[in-house]
This record gives C-alpha cells, sequence and structure tokens, in this order.
C-alpha cells in the first residue's frame, strides 16, 4: 500500500505524521518527495548506504553534423534551444539553455541530421538507507535548480509495492505535489485549525478529488485555532483521522528532531488505527 | 538637454529608491505571511504581491477588493482525436512523461506540453491545446494596492505566474512612485522561489528554531547567495528551543548574515489568523514591539 502525506500550507506538521507513521508500522519504505526541502531524515537520521546522482538528459549538437534547419528550435516547447545560423564566412551556432530543457527528447527525436545527442545535466542527488528496519530514501535538489518535478519521479521509481510505502511530500497544490501523491492508495492530508489552513486544505482536497484518490485528515495543533476544520470535514464527509493537540513538549520535541511517538507510546496505536481507517475508506471509494 | 538630463536622473532616483523586499522562508508554515501583512501595515507607500500563488493566504488578512481580473495561460497540453487514432503506439513510445496510456488517452495532469506525441504522430491524430492555468488579480486593501494570484489547482508553471504577479507589483510601484513592493514568497527553493527572488533588494527568510528550520534555512540562504540577493533573518518562536535558536545565531554570523529579530511564540498569532487581521493591528507585546523594531532596521 502507498499512502502519500501532503498538506496544501506549508509547515502544518506533514513531516512529523509522516515520521510518526512510518515508525508506528512495520516494513515500511519511506519517500522523502519534498525534494526542494527535504526533512524526514533529520528524524529519522537513517544510515544512508548509497548516493545516486540524478540527472535529466539534454541535448548536445555536434556543429559538424548540423545546417542550422531549424527544427530543433521549432519543436522545442520551451524555448530551449536559440539557433544563429551562419553568415558567409562564419559559422553559425546552436545554442542550448540546460535550465530550461524539460529533456523531452524531441529535438534529438526529429533532428533530420542526426546531429543531436543527449548528455546527463545533474538536477540533484538521491540517497538511499536505512533507519532501523525502515528503508529510507530521499532526493536533494541541487541549489539554484528549478527542476523538481523529474527528480520525485526518480525518487518514486525506487517504490517497493511489497512494502507500506509513506511518502512524504511538498506543500502546495501543483506539479511537485501531484507528482508525489500521484499512484497513491490513500492520501493523508495535514492541516492546522486555522482560516490559513483550512483555506490551503480545500485546495488540496481539490486536487485529490481531481487525481480521485480517497483521503483523510489529520488536524494539527488542533487545540489552537478554531473548529473551522471539523466542521468543514463533517459538511464535505470527509473523515478526520486524528486531532494532534498542541502541546509545548511535542513542539520542543520536533524542535529537537525526535520523533514524538518515541516518547509518547500512546499515539503508536492512534497511527496504526489511521492506517486500519484507510483501508475501510479506500474500499468504500472504490464502490 | 540639461532638462531632459535632468529628468532622466529623475527617473533613475525614483528606480532607485524602490526597494523590492521578498519575505521568504524555505520551510512553510515558518510565518511568512504573518510578517508579510505586519509590515504592509508598517510600511508606508507600498505595494503588496503575494507571490506564494500556490496557496496564497495574503488575501485572507488583507481582504483585498479584486479591481482587475485577468486570466494566466501557460503552456499546452495534449489532446488525441480518437476517430482519427489508428492505434500505432508510436506516441506512447516517445513521451518521456508516461503521459499516454497503453489505449492512447492522455493524462492531462501528467502530461508536461512538450508536443513530441503530435509530431510524431503518422496521422496528425494528436493536437495541442492551451491550458487555462490560474488566474490573477489587481486589487485595493486598506493598506494599498496588491497583485495575487491563484495558480489552478495540480497546475506547473507557478515559476511564470509568480513572474507576472512580480512585473505588475512592480510596474504599479513604478507608476505610483511607491516606494516598497513587499513579495510574499512561497515556500521551498524551486521555481516560484527563484522566480519571487530575482531582483529583489533585500530577503528576509524567516525561520524557527526547529532542526527542519535550520536545515531549510540552510538552503534557502544558499539560493539567496547564489542569486546575489542580500538576506537577512527572522527567528520565529524563538523561544519554543532557545538552544537552537543560540545555534542560528551563530551559523548566520558566521555567514554574515544578520538576524533582524527573535519573535518570542504567541498565540496571539493564530487567533489574528482567525480574526483575519495583521497580528500588529490585533497583537500586542512583545511580539508587535519586535515587528515593528525589525521594520525601522530595514526601512531605509
Ligand atoms: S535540427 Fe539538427 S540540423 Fe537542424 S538546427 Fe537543430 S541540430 Fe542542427
Ligand atoms: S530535449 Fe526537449 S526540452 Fe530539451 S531542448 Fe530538446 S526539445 Fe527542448
Ligand atoms: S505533449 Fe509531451 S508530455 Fe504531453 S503527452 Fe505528448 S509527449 Fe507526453
Ligand atoms: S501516434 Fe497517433 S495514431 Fe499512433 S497511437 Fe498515438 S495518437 Fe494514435
Amino acid at each position: 500500500m502507498i499512502i502519500s502525506i501532503a498538506s496544501g500550507k506549508g509547515g502544518t506538521g506533514k513531516t512529523t505524521v509522516a515520521v510518526n507513521l512510518a515508525l508506528s508500522l512495520h516494513n515500511v519504505q519511506f519517500l522523502d518527495c519534498d525534494v526542494e526541502e527535504p526533512n524526514a531524515h533529520l528524524f529519522l537520521k537513517p544510515e544512508i548506504h548509497s548516493q545516486n546522482i540524478a540527472t535529466i538528459p539534454i541535448p548536445q549538437v555536434d556543429e559538424a553534423l548540423c545546417d542550422y534547419c531549424g527544427k530543433c528550435r521549432e519543436i522545442c516547447a520551451y524555448n530551449a534551444i536559440a539557433i544563429f545560423p551562419g553568415k558567409e564566412n562564419a559559422r553559425g551556432s546552436v545554442l542550448v539553455f540546460p535550465h530550461l530543457c524539460h529533456g523531452c527528447g524531441g529535438c534529438s527525436l526529429f533532428c533530420p541530421r542526426s546531429a543531436i545527442s543527449e548528455i546527463p545535466r545533474e538536477i540533484g542527488i538521491i540517497e538511499q538507507g536505512y533507519s532501523g528496519d525502515i528503508e529510507f530514501i530521499h532526493g536533494k535538489l541541487n541549489i539554484g535548480e528549478i527542476m523538481s518535478p523529474p527528480l520525485i519521479r526518480q525518487v518514486k521509481a525506487y517504490t517497493n509495492p511489497e512494502k507500506t510505502v509513506i511518502i512524504d511530500s511538498p506543500p502546495g497544490t501543483s506539479c511537485p505535489v501531484i507528482g508525489s501523491v500521484r499512484g497513491s492508495d490513500f492520501c493523508i492530508l495535514v492541516t492546522e485549525p486555522t482560516p490559513f489552513g483550512l483555506y490551503d486544505m480545500t485546495l488540496a482536497v481539490e486536487v485529490l478529488e481531481k487525481l480521485r484518490i480517497p483521503f483523510g485528515v489529520v488536524i494539527n495543533r488542533s487545540t489552537i485555532g478554531n473548529r473551522s476544520i471539523d466542521e468543514y470535514c463533517r459538511i464535505k464527509n470527509i473523515p478526520i483521522l486524528m486531532h494532534i493537540p498542541f502541546e509545548r513538549e511535542i513542539a520542543s520535541l520536533y524542535s529537537q528532531g525526535i520523533p514524538f511517538v518515541r516518547e509518547k507510546n500512546e499515539y503508536r496505536k492512534k497511527f496504526h488505527d489511521i492506517v486500519r481507517l484507510s483501508e475501510i475508506q479506500q474500499m468504500v471509494y472504490r464502490k | 538637454m540639461q532638462t531632459r538630463h535632468a529628468v532622466d536622473s529623475g527617473i533613475a532616483l525614483v528606480e532607485d529608491t524602490m526597494k523590492q523586499i521578498a519575505i521568504i522562508s524555505g520551510k512553510g508554515g515558518t510565518g511568512k505571511t504573518i510578517l508579510t501583512a505586519s509590515l504592509a501595515v508598517l510600511a508606508e507607500n507600498k505595494v503588496m504581491a503575494d507571490c506564494d500563488v500556490d496557496a496564497a493566504d495574503l488575501h485572507l488578512i488583507l481582504h483585498p477588493d479584486i479591481r482587475e481580473h485577468h486570466e494566466f495561460r501557460s503552456g499546452k497540453i495534449a489532446v488525441v482525436k480518437s476517430w482519427l487514432c489508428q492505434g500505432c503506439g508510436e506516441c506512447v513510445t516517445a513521451c518521456r512523461f508516461d503521459a499516454i496510456s497503453d489505449n492512447f488517452m492522455i493524462d492531462p495532469i501528467a502530461c508536461e506540453g512538450c508536443g513530441v506525441c503530435s509530431h510524431i504522430c503518422p496521422s496528425a491524430a494528436v493536437c495541442m491545446e492551451e491550458n487555462r492555468s490560474g488566474e490573477w488579480f489587481i486589487s485595493d486593501t486598506r493598506y494599498g494596492p496588491m497583485v495575487h494570484a491563484a495558480l489552478g489547482v495540480a497546475e506547473e508553471n507557478s515559476g511564470k505566474l509568480v513572474t507576472l504577479v512580480r512585473q505588475h507589483a512592480t510596474r504599479i510601484a513604478e507608476d505610483e512612485r511607491r516606494d516598497y513592493v513587499l513579495i510574499d514568497g512561497p515556500p521551498g527553493i524551486g521555481c516560484p522561489v527563484i522566480a519571487s527572488l530575482t531582483g529583489a533588494d533585500l530577503a528576509i527568510i524567516i525561520t524557527e528554531p526547529t532542526l527542519s528550520g535550520m536545515h531549510d534555512l540552510e538552503r534557502v540562504a544558499q539560493v539567496a547567495r547564489h542569486f546575489n540577493i542580500p538576506a537577512k533573518v527572522v527567528v520565529n518562536k524563538f523561544d519554543l528551543n532557545t538552544t537552537n535558536t543560540e545555534r542560528i545565531k551563530q551559523t548566520t554570523k558566521d555567514k554574515g548574515i544578520d538576524v533582524l529579530a527573535l519573535l518570542p511564540f504567541s498565540e496571539q498569532v493564530s487567533r489574528s489568523i482567525v480574526r483575519g487581521v495583521p497580528l500588529i493591528e490585533y497583537g500586542n507585546g512583545q511580539i508587535v514591539k519586535e515587528i515593528k523594531m525589525l521594520w525601522e532596521k530595514i526601512k531605509d
């Protein structure tokens, strides 16, 4: 089963829920897909066994073969190629802007003179290891890099369907989030009971409805703010999986990078129950 | 010639004095919007730009009256005309984004609009259609004009929409000779963050004294440095872990980054959000005093 943890708004406790859930279950694979700001390792402190450089293919033009016909520029939907045709005695040139290239392969496929080959461009790294018996994988986007969706796809390629896969997704509602939660059997939305939390959650709900992924809500810091989330979930018939009250102890454990189930054992059972609830929800959803 | 020159330098002067301040955080939920809304009250003669187009929240505090409403289109998306498709499967093999199913249906969410399928299809069965991916607004608030946006859910290209919001906010600031553009940035370090930062005069990074906060601060500070944007740090809820706060002070000092303010944890913050008013107008006490002092430090 693949369970993803998401939240429209950042900082609501996504990683906290993901990590504590992982620690409460057996046979878990943990994928941190928040490649811009991966944090789960700060809590799970995995021992890293392997490091792989993540790349996307970008074109390399062999100017000895190229006749500056312009086909590649025409094909490229992202303006990643510019062509300066040659003048009488000066050679032309083809310029590739690596940061704009999505690696779609179109230019090399359609170059009539087979002048384009592909070379890898580094966008980040993927690290794999273990935290106890939890298999841990995360991606780290390079600084100044904008291509997070391909890195997320590459992290997700590690998915092992034999295990309970827990995916910590990035905040928001756009591309990177979709890439992370897509294909999950169930999604846990983590929110907090303020108008920000509510508004951002309604956006996340829209995403999940669009993707047709069954989901439930965890209300974090439930004792601060108002009851708007409970109300909203009641009206929309969304299951509330758990309330986590605001407690200085939880906040303080978090600040030190200690998952709170280590100190508060009673929560392990609650996280267990979430999984059972999610199984029921999936069955209901299929009908 | 003389006058012309004076006019020229006059314009240069106006442009020079406009200050663009981006409030960013790396990690989400550290209090970016709260701080932006409070600065919106304190700063005189400014324009607000909500660049967290993924999960825009500033409007919940500043309550804008929408003056102009525009559609944002970006990119294309592939559509198969099934009556022309012969089922050769060329498109499925060519698509690098797994966006075409084995029965030749396109998943609009996975499609990146590269157009390879439409070029390769021997029966010209794939066409590329415009993708409507969001809206953006120019609004009035009690505190001045505000440019904001809503990216359609499940859409890409928030970077482009952020750039659009920024451009219009700067244009208004130039036209109306406003002194500040206050940018509420998105979390993370990716495309939309880079778009929020580019060309800003100052980045205020707001963080919290947690391991995650510290880790993300480090990464986002690197991004600011990478793009040569001067950065200053605000530690929110500093009293939740004073040991970590000290560590943040030390590491930022080592890197030559100023800590502008330490904001204490206060329940007034979430109450002000529930009320939908800027903290600075709702609350009192230490946190409000700190934010006012912070503004005095950066306003010139
Ligand atoms: S399509 Fe090939 S031959 Fe034509 S300009 Fe591009 S690289 Fe050169
Ligand atoms: S691989 Fe695709 S995106 Fe990259 S340059 Fe070629 S056509 Fe453009
Ligand atoms: S446009 Fe590109 S991404 Fe979209 S379906 Fe066609 S080949 Fe795939
Ligand atoms: S390439 Fe064209 S004809 Fe072939 S399967 Fe795709 S859409 Fe159909």
